[in-house]
């Protein structure tokens, strides 16, 4: 049996390496990718503490997340099509209009 | 009478076909021009002509039938229901026919005399719709005319002062549509020749005289509770109501008498009637429609029996307008102007007949002069007609036989030279051109201007008789005597002028005699202007006594509630009346007989009387005066009230200026000073507050996306933070 | 479902029909709008139709009632109710009736936004039916403000050079005259307990001195809205701007409420102010008869003398009303169908003249009967039906209210038969102005040159007058059955009076 401090550091290193990789990295896939690196140290925490106290509703909550992380992944990919076919880059520092 | 007296009688159904048939006809006509249209054909004029006077001949027809079965009914009176009509609470008119002998007698005069002119008027018509070059016109003229004799019948059938009224109105309107029938002629005329004007005149005149009607039918009704004859007359005699309201009531009537039979004040419209064409002026304007008001005052007997000052009254409107327009008529060029006064002035006589009471002499006046003036007129269209085409032949050929338009409708524009053909100094000399027409045209002057034994004579006579018996006042006969001489005087003149003497005008010169359709009314009428007046023989021995008299007797006595009196023939008056026409006449030949005019020559007359003749042919500015005293006014007040009341003071000034500049004024104020300086203010500070700290936040906003998840990072770890470690 | 089918809500809300169906159009389908719009018109005067036929003509109480609480407030019930009977059943179908002839006359006349225009027209419809149906003051009055929006914009949208200014006058000025009648609605139904009409006029009881402040609260409303002199400067400008189809609606329909007002609440609701201030009334009418009569007379716009010579026309009908007796009540809501169908015959004939020449100035005009002599036959029996020539509707119409007057000037009721006589006097000067327009337009010679290759009417412009010609000789020539609908109505009103 792992103990459970041991899931915990896992996820915390996962979700540290995705947090880093959203703020500092320009590529869109990449981050994108980053994301889904936090959602699974979320996922993984998740699991874990589900088997550790032996609830089903952590297990469950994984496939949700799961489910809404493949709908962000389609509607994320579009949007990064969207952008590329209008900026001709996925440079996300391109897409700054928003700039107050 | 061969027939039994129950089929005969039972004649008396058919007495709505009076004006069924002729509104048949004027549908059929009305219709006619596009039929003709499809059927690709021309002929359209023969049949419009043919239809017209059909539906014409069997309204007649049916007239004599009613005269039949009366006859047989010796004189009862028949009420013939046709249809509910207006039926408010206690307020019920049906529409009802009433056969009596004095309906009869007008149904008679209305669809005999009016046959005739249909009859002239498709040879007349003819002519006159090709020199006003304008040959549809045909259809449109015949479909007036029956409409005319349809109204005529309603008003003479009608049982009820309603259905009277509906006749009345529509033969008015009949009057205007007719009057102006040429409406595109004469308009740049400003005496009352302007067709179109003279047309609204005359409707305008009438309309002020049904107001009188509406007025006395307000005050019947609400009297005795009814509007129909045969339920009013017996009420009448032994009314016992306020005092005066009889008096009103005929006194309202009278005021239509004198719009519709062209009395003094309301004559003035009639001669300028004359600008329809001549057999309207025949038919409505000298023979039926302007003796509606004698027929008035002779069906509401009863009700100008039971006041006393009426009669006076009305017989002095009458004898006067017949003594005024009888010196107008003397000093008028125009042929039919001078016939116009003239009519005015006979209708004066019988009004004055009907206003005495003397209801018999009346309507005997009516009939015959029904037919003399109406052939008096449809003479003088010949005579206009004959001038005209001696100035102007049209490329005529067989005439009325002849339908194609080949050339003959145009060239009437190339026209120039200013010709009047019915001035009658450019007459003259007619006599050998136009042989028919000039002995009609005698007959219907003699007997106008009262000449034993025609027809005028013994119907003059009688209104003599009656008016020198009259206890009202003197002022009536001394004034229908004097008008006597001067309808004699004019006459005289007219004839000398018109048909003696050498023509002074090459017009006059090539004058062409009249076709067939147009001679034959003529020829009839003369005969009738001739025996007419025989038909109410005074004596007792030769023909029968009175005849007329008892024939309208019986309608008289029942409503009246007492015998007629016939008068004796008086020798007296009857030799000084012939005397004084036969001076008349020979006063005229002297002016005009012995020494023809010249062309070009100032009317003898003229420097005879100088002033005076100068206001007799100036129509003694009356015109004028109502110009001034009636017109003019009217339009100042009208101007007034639109422009000055109602546009300038209250819908500009009241409301543009009083309520709609203070409101903007108010709202300027509200919304300057007090909005925008200082409730708007207050908001304007605080936006001004929102877009400075908005101007410096919105640095926040970078748009880097990763400075936005560091924020949300931050604030995470500082939540989480506090949540944990401060907790 | 039952509901919605009863005959009285069918006649209201059919339009809607046509209003939803209009909305899914694009804008450049203009001749299915039109289509629309004059079948879904037809199709509501052919259920106006219908409710005539099942209507009992002997029974003087309100028919074919839908009764429904529409919503409360407080101790308040506000109804949802409709009635109908001998007093607005033929204002019912005049306007069903004048409705489509109106949409048809606008075939050509109305190129732009076609759609709107027809959507407007329909919700027109809805609110003038409304009016006339409905018998509570709450429901009334929302009818009644409902139909100043589409008219506005009618006039608005589609009117000529000063349109703006014509319709935001003809808005406020009726807007101002609802106001003071709202708030004797509110006092009654606050008073009374009920905004619902019968009830209302079967509780009698208003002391008289407070009768008389209703009476004129709500007269404010009507008066301005037939209008009464001297409160008709806004009739004018309204005429002159709107569009034919909106003016012969303007004449034919939205005046007539004006006038029915009074009849249905003025006149049974406040019987002793009514009786108390009918002379008032009266005088005010014969004015307006007189007046308007005279001002006509003196304008150089076709349209304009129409739309005075209406302030003539409403006069005759009001003295018929406050004659306060059978035979000028019957008379005056004849007269309201009258000029209903006269004057808005006459706006369609000057709306086909305006179509071919722009203009309306008489000085353009003259001698048209030549080339125009259907037209010029045409407007010559409208005319004369307007002037009240017997055998036409316009007299028989005018006949009765001064029959009516004449009798009610007897009475202590208005106190003198003058008024009677002033009105009828008012029959000759109707004479002048209506031959004088005759005479300018169709008489003479044909002088502008621009006028003679004018063409006459086409068939569809003669099947949209001849409808209107067959009730002008209908009414003229046999107006009993016009008379037997309203009269046992018209009696029960009488009886109400207790005169």
């Amino acid at each position: 049996m792992v103990p459970i401090d041991y899931y915990v550091a896992l996820s915390a290193v996962l979700f540290t390496i995705g947090a880093l990789g959203v703020l500092t990295r320009r590529n869109a896939i990449i981050i994108f990718m980053s994301i889904e690196l936090m959602l699974n140290a979320g996922n993984l925490l998740f699991v874990a503490f589900a088997r550790m106290y032996e609830a089903l509703s952590g297990q469950i909550f994984v496939f949700f997340v799961m489910t809404v992380a493949a709908a962000e992944v389609a509607v994320g990919l579009a949007l990064i099509v969207a952008v590329f076919r209008t900026k001709n880059t996925i440079n996300i520092d391109e897409a700054s209009t928003l700039k107050g | 009478m061969l027939l039994s007296e129950t089929t005969t009688t039972g004649f008396f159904q058919l007495v709505p076909w009076i004006v069924f048939f002729p509104a048949i006809g004027l549908l059929i006509n009305t219709f006619m021009p596009l039929v003709m249209k499809a059927l690709k054909r021309e002929w359209g004029e023969p049949a419009v002509a043919i239809t017209g006077v059909t539906a014409s001949g069997l309204a007649l027809v049916v007239s004599v039938l009613q005269f039949i079965s009366l006859r047989a009914a010796h004189g009862h009176e028949q009420v013939v229901g046709v249809a509910d009509w207006l039926n408010i609470g206690s307020f019920n008119i049906p529409w009802e026919f009433r056969v009596d002998t004095l309906s009869v007698t007008m149904m008679l005069v209305v669809s005999g005399v009016g046959t005739l002119i249909h009859l002239y008027s498709v040879g007349y018509m003819h002519y006159d719709v090709r020199y006003k070059g304008d040959p549809k016109s045909y259809a449109r003229f015949f479909v007036y005319l029956n409409l005319f004799i349809a109204m005529m019948m309603i008003l003479v059938s009608g049982n009820s002062y309603l259905m009277l009224f509906v006749g009345w109105e529509g033969v008015g309107l009949c009057s205007f549509l007719l009057i102006g029938f040429w409406y595109t002629k004469n308009p740049d005329a400003t005496d009352g020749t302007k067709n179109s004007y003279a047309a609204k005149k005359a409707f305008i005149a009438n309309r002020v005289g049904d107001f009188g009607f509406l007025m006395a039918m307000f005050i019947t009704f609400w009297h005795f509770g009814t509007l129909s004859f045969s339920e009013i007359f017996p009420e009448v005699a032994h009314y016992s109501g306020p005092d005066g309201l009889i008096w009103w009531i005929a006194g309202f009537m009278l005021l239509g008498v004198t719009g519709k039979s062209a009395q003094i004040p309301l004559y003035v419209w009639l001669p300028d009637a004359m600008a329809g064409p001549t057999p309207v002026s025949a038919l409505i304007h000298a023979a039926t429609m302007v003796t509606a008001g004698v027929y008035l005052v002779a069906r509401s007997a009863p009700v100008f029996n039971a006041v006393e000052g009426v009669h006076v009254l009305v017989a002095l409107v009458g004898a006067a307008t017949a003594l005024f327009a009888a010196t107008i008529a003397v000093g008028q060029y125009d042929i039919k102007k001078v016939l116009a006064y003239s009519t005015v002035s006979q209708l004066g006589f019988m009004v004055a007949a009907v206003g005495m009471g003397a209801y018999v002499a009346g309507m005997f006046h009516l009939v015959t002069h029904a037919f003399f003036k109406a052939l008096l007129f449809l003479a003088s269209g010949s005579v206009i007609l004959a001038v005209e085409r001696g100035h102007h032949p049209l490329e005529e050929t067989g005439d009325a036989k002849h339908t194609g338009h080949d050339s003959h409708h145009d060239d009437h524009d190339a026209h120039h030279e200013v010709f009047d053909p019915q001035d009658m100094r450019n007459m003259g000399g007619l006599r050998k051109r136009i042989p028919w027409t000039f002995w009609t045209y005698m007959a219907g002057t003699l007997a106008l201007a009262g000449i034993f034994p025609f027809a005028g004579f013994w119907s003059k006579d009688e209104i003599l008789l009656d008016a020198s018996h009259f206890e009202g006042t003197a002022l009536v006969y001394i004034f229908l005597v004097i008008a006597a001489i001067f309808t004699a005087f004019y006459m005289g003149r007219q004839v000398w002028m018109v048909f003696f003497g050498e023509p002074r005008h090459h017009a006059a010169e090539e004058a062409k005699e009249s076709p067939w359709t147009v001679l034959v009314p003529l020829v009839v009428l003369a005969v009738l202007s001739v025996l007419g007046g025989f038909m109410n023989w005074p004596f007792k021995e030769g023909l029968e006594p009175h005849a007329f008299g008892h024939w309208l007797d019986y309608t008289f006595a029942v409503s009246t509630g007492h015998e007629g009196h016939f008068p004796e023939f008086d020798f007296g008056v009857a030799i000084q009346s012939t005397i004084l026409a036969v001076a008349a006449i020979i006063g005229s030949w002297l002016l005009y007989g012995r020494k023809p005019l010249k062309a070009g020559q100032t009317d003898p007359l003229a420097k005879a009387l100088g002033p005076i003749f100068k206001g007799m042919n100036a129509k003694w500015w009356v015109d004028e005066l109502y110009q001034a005293v009636i017109l003019t006014p009217y339009e100042k007040l009208a101007k007034f009230l639109s422009q000055t009341i109602d546009w300038n003071f209250w819908h500009d000034w009241f409301h543009e200026k009083g309520i709609r500049d203070n409101f903007q004024r108010l709202a300027r104020f509200l919304a300057d000073p007090v909005d925008l300086g200082f409730i708007d203010r207050i908001s304007h500070w605080l936006a001004q507050g929102a877009q400075g700290s908005g101007g410096w936040l919105s640095k926040l906003q970078t748009g880097y996306v990763r400075n936005y998840a560091l924020a949300v990072f931050t604030g995470v770890v500082a939540i989480l933070g506090y949540l944990i470690l401060l907790r | 479902m039952d509901f919605i089918l009863q005959p009285l809500n069918l006649v209201t809300f059919f339009p809607l029909v046509g209003v939803l169906i209009l909305l899914f159009l694009k804008k450049e389908q203009k001749n299915a709008a039109r289509w629309i719009a004059m079948v879904v018109s037809l199709a509501t005067f052919g259920i106006s139709l219908w409710v005539l036929a099942q209507f009992n003509a002997a029974d003087p109480n309100l028919q074919m009632e839908v009764k429904a609480i529409w919503f409360s407030f407080g101790e308040w019930d506000i109804m949802y109710a409709l009635g109908i009977d001998g007093m607005s059943i033929l204002l019912v179908l005049l306007t069903t009736f004048l409705t489509p002839i109106s949409i048809l006359s606008t075939w050509t006349a109305v190129e732009d936004r076609v759609r709107d225009f027809m959507l407007f027209f329909l919700l027109l419809e809805i609110g003038m039916v409304g009016v006339f149906l409905a018998q509570d003051l709450f429901l009334f009055y929302v009818f009644w403000e409902f139909t100043l929006v589409p008219m506005y914009f009618l006039i608005g949208i589609w009117g000529g050079d000063q349109r703006m200014y014509a319709a935001i006058k003809f808005f406020l000025y009726t807007m101002a005259g609802s106001i003071l009648m709202l708030l004797a609605i509110l006092w009654l139904g606050n008073t009374q307990g009920t905004f619902y009409v019968p009830d209302l006029v079967a509780m009698g009881g208003i002391p008289d001195s407070i009768q008389t402040w209703l009476f004129f609260a709500f007269a404010a409303a009507f008066a301005i809205k037939v209008p009464m002199w001297p409160l008709h400067s806004w009739l004018p400008d309204a005429h002159v701007q709107a569009p034919t189809a909106g003016s012969v609606i303007l004449a034919g329909v939205l005046l007539k409420m004006g006038t029915y007002g009074f009849l249905r609440f003025n006149i049974p609701l406040f019987p002793q102010a009514a009786k108390e201030w009918a002379w008032l009334m009266a005088l005010l009418a014969v004015i307006g008869i007189l007046y308007g009569a005279l001002v006509s007379y003196w304008q150089k716009d076709v349209k304009k003398l129409v739309a005075y010579s209406s302030v003539s026309h409403l006069g005759f009908v009001m003295l018929g009303l406050f004659a306060l007796n059978s035979t000028g009540i019957q008379g005056g809501i004849l007269q309201m169908v009258n000029h209903g169908i006269s004057t808005g015959a006459l706006f369609l004939i000057i709306g086909m003249i305006y179509e071919r020449r722009h203009t309306r100035e008489f000085d353009e005009f003259g001698g048209l009967w030549k080339v125009m002599p259907v037209y010029a036959v045409l407007t010559l029996i409208v005319a004369l039906s307007s002037m009240g020539l017997p055998g036409l509707n316009g007299f028989v119409g005018e006949f009765t209210i001064l029959l009516g007057a004449w009798g009610a000037g007897q009475t202590p009721v208005l106190g003198s038969v003058l008024y009677a006589g002033f009105a009828a006097a008012g029959v000759i000067l109707a004479a002048v102005y209506i031959l004088y327009m005759f005479g300018k337009m169709f008489l003479g010679p044909l002088t502008n040159p621009k006028n003679e290759t004018l063409k006459d009417l086409n068939l569809r412009e003669i099947v949209t007058l001849v409808p209107l010609l067959v009730l002008i000789f209908w009414i003229g020539l046999y107006p009993k059955p016009f008379f037997d609908l309203m009269a046992p109505a018209v009696e029960n009103l009488v009886a109400i009076l207790g005169l």
